[in-house]
């Protein structure tokens, strides 16, 4: 069974600060939810307060309809596995699986014929009694996940669990915490400072920044049609040309930057207007190179500083106008590109992939 | 072995290492072990009322069990089949000890637990010093003290007639409750710290996690931290359980009269009885069978004799 988390103009206030700011979203059941943001901005307590371990200073948490007001932990539809899996290590594996039956008052041998199951189920069987310090790092990840289905909650909250785990092991258990999800069918939320993370696992992303929810999007809309510059320059890499808006037209507008005037499309409900100050955002992949000047549009001068080749793609660190660090990334079309250092080439930013957005912090580098 | 000593030296110099070797020594060997062979053979030795003293030293000055036998069946012309008022003092020592053992640890366990787990900052340091702080009053006065407040005339029945509670006065001195609330008392931070200490390194998100799949707050004692702070609940009452079954001061001022505690008994026989070899026969029992106890107990808990050096 899975739930709704319906989080309601919640505010979450310390002594000193406001972690959380009117955080008012739905999540729906069954759904693979990220919450994606840098540390210290709210993230995690917002998980907390789902969870039942954070008071609220103002609003409500529902799952499944129902307010959680003056419910613990204990009594939650919720089952939270933490960063550092928080595994009882004076208990073998089974009897760390089944702590929630255990709980329940289950008899031993329907507790062990549960951790077989699950043990089955996050791909570890036959481990059921080895303690949990024999174990590798992606091992007690799977254990980890195997106790908190155990409790048979209907949403389960992460709180970046794989952080403390190799690359490779990382990527590999994204595919397989989305597989468990589709099979459990029960509501993930997801807790990550990794966009790469939240990007391929989720069906929908909440970019999170200094408390405040900026966007709510799945991950194509929030990479392609970023809706505030922290997110923009958060999520994915992106080139931000400051400058001041000289016209407006139907979802299109031309800024005025130091690369020149660049043309980009506007978001939908876009409240910019002439003479604001704006920010032009081109991903990478979004510029290329023209060799004839007969399109003036869009273009400007660049340096090669440095490149790297990495298979699909040319990675190349130029120096724009005024000495402007940018990245780009070109697509390795198989002719044998070479961007010798020093190279001076005309870079074009193409106006619809590119986004002019009001000026606002930037993702910290 | 001589490459460990080869080793020291060339790490440590001479002076440090040469100063390091004494300390340790003196410690273990002068202050520790060599008293306590001098005590372990005095015990088997004749009392110099029952040799002469020019025979000391000699031939006939041999081995005696005599001590240790006078423990278990008393003097020869005693008519019971063993020595029912020391051996009964024995016993009642040593349960009394476990007694005030367990005592100290449910009382002490919560407290550690709120030190280590739930207070911050200020709240911890404040408890902290009202724990230490009356540990600066001297243990006689405090002993003295503690008279005043059970005595029969004492704070404690005045305050429980005045509200009703009782009727007449109770005689805490000689019901024993005196005695086993200032052991209780007087043993509280050695209880307190090693439990503190062992709880205060279990990571708090174990707690939680247990509190997420539903675990009631006894649970959670009963499966995740007691299991985690067994070795420091073992090394807290390892030392309440010997100094209580060792002390003096405590039993000898408000202990009742009836009931007498083995140190009684071996303090008597060095000082008036002036029978050193019987009083260490007595001490070298005690303190065998209290070790002999405590390792039955670790044995029993599965705490392994490392854990509480931790």
């Amino acid at each position: 069974m899975s739930a709704d988390v319906t989080l309601e103009n919640i505010w979450i206030r310390f002594d000193d600060f406001t972690a959380v700011k009117n955080a008012d979203i739905t999540i729906k059941g069954g759904e693979f939810f990220s919450f994606l943001g840098p540390s210290g901005c709210g993230k995690t307590t917002l998980l907390r307060a789902i969870s039942g371990f954070q008071e609220l200073s103002e609003g409500k948490v529902y799952i499944g309809g129902k307010d959680m007001a003056g419910i613990g932990p204990n009594k939650r539809p919720t089952a939270l596995i933490f960063q550092n899996l928080a595994l009882f290590p004076l208990m073998t594996v089974w009897e760390n699986i089944t702590f929630s039956l255990e709980v329940k008052g289950v008899g031993k041998a329907k507790r062990l014929k549960r951790a077989d199951e699950l043990l089955e189920l996050v791909a570890l069987p036959g481990q059921a009694d080895k303690m949990v310090n024999e174990l590798s790092g992606g091992q007690r990840q799977r254990v980890a996940v195997a106790r908190a289905l155990a409790a048979e909650p209907e949403v389960l909250l992460l709180d970046e669990p794989l952080s403390a785990l190799d690359l490779k092991l990382r990527q590999h258990l994204r595919t397989e915490l989305r597989e468990i999800q589709k099979r459990a069918g029960i509501t993930f939320i997801y807790i990550t400072h990794d966009q790469g993370e939240a990007l391929t696992m989720s069906d929908r992303i909440a970019v999170m920044r200094e408390g405040t929810i900026e966007q709510v999007g799945n991950g194509n809309m929030i990479y392609d049609h970023p809706e505030t510059a922290f997110v923009a320059s958060f999520v994915g890499e992106n080139n931000a040309f400051h400058g001041t808006v000289s016209k407006i037209s139907a979802g299109k507008t031309i800024v005025k930057t130091d690369a020149g005037e660049l043309e980009a499309t506007l978001t939908e409900g876009s409240r910019l207007s002439t003479g604001d100050k704006a920010i032009v955002f081109a991903r990478p992949e979004s510029m290329s190179f023209v060799n004839r000047k007969n399109s003036v549009k869009n273009v400007f001068k660049a340096k090669v500083v440095y490149q790297e080749f990495e298979g699909h793609f040319w990675h190349l660190i130029l120096s724009g106008p005024n000495d402007k660090k940018l990245k780009m990334s070109v697509i390795n079309s198989g002719s044998s590109h070479d961007y010798d250092e020093g190279t001076e080439l005309q870079v074009n930013v193409n106006s619809k992939l590119a986004v002019a957005l009001p000026s606002g912090p930037l993702a910290a580098e | 072995m001589i490459l460990w000593f080869k080793k020291f030296f060339l790490r440590n110099g001479i002076v440090l290492s040469l100063y390091m070797l004494l300390m340790t020594f003196t410690w273990i060997v002068v202050m520790f072990v060599l008293p306590q062979v001098f005590m372990f053979d005095f015990s088997f030795r004749f009392n110099w009322t029952q040799i002469d003293p020019s025979k000391i030293g000699g031939p006939e000055d041999v081995y005696t069990l005599q001590h240790y036998k006078f423990l278990l069946f008393g003097s020869p012309n005693n008519p019971d089949p063993f020595n029912v008022v020391d051996v009964t003092v024995f016993g009642r020592t040593i349960l009394a000890a476990v007694f005030v053992t367990l005592f100290d640890v449910i009382l002490c366990y919560p407290v550690a637990y709120y030190l280590a787990q739930v207070a911050k900052g200020g709240i911890t340091r404040l408890m902290m010093l009202s724990l230490i702080i009356p540990f600066w009053i001297n243990e006689l006065l405090r002993a003295f003290a503690f008279r005043i407040l059970f005595g029969e005339e004492g704070t404690i029945n005045n305050v429980l007639l005045y509200l009703g509670i009782l009727d007449q006065p109770i005689d805490y001195v000689r019901e024993n409750i005196a005695l086993y609330a200032g052991l209780g008392y007087a043993y509280i931070l050695l209880m307190i710290f090693p439990i503190y200490n062992a709880v205060e390194s279990l990571d708090r998100n174990q707690i939680e996690a247990a509190r997420d799949l539903g675990s009631p707050w006894w649970r959670i004692h009963w499966r995740v931290v007691i299991p985690f702070a067994k070795p420091g609940i073992t090394s807290g009452c390892t030392m309440v359980f010997m100094l209580s079954a060792g002390a003096l001061a405590l039993p000898q001022i408000i202990g009742g009269p009836s009931s007498l505690w083995f140190t009684q008994i071996i303090y008597q026989w060095f000082n008036t009885g002036s029978n050193w070899p019987r009083g260490s026969a007595y001490a070298m029992s005690l303190l065998v069978i209290c070790v002999i106890f405590v390792l039955l107990i670790m044995k029993v808990f599965k705490v392994k004799f490392g854990e509480i050096g931790r």
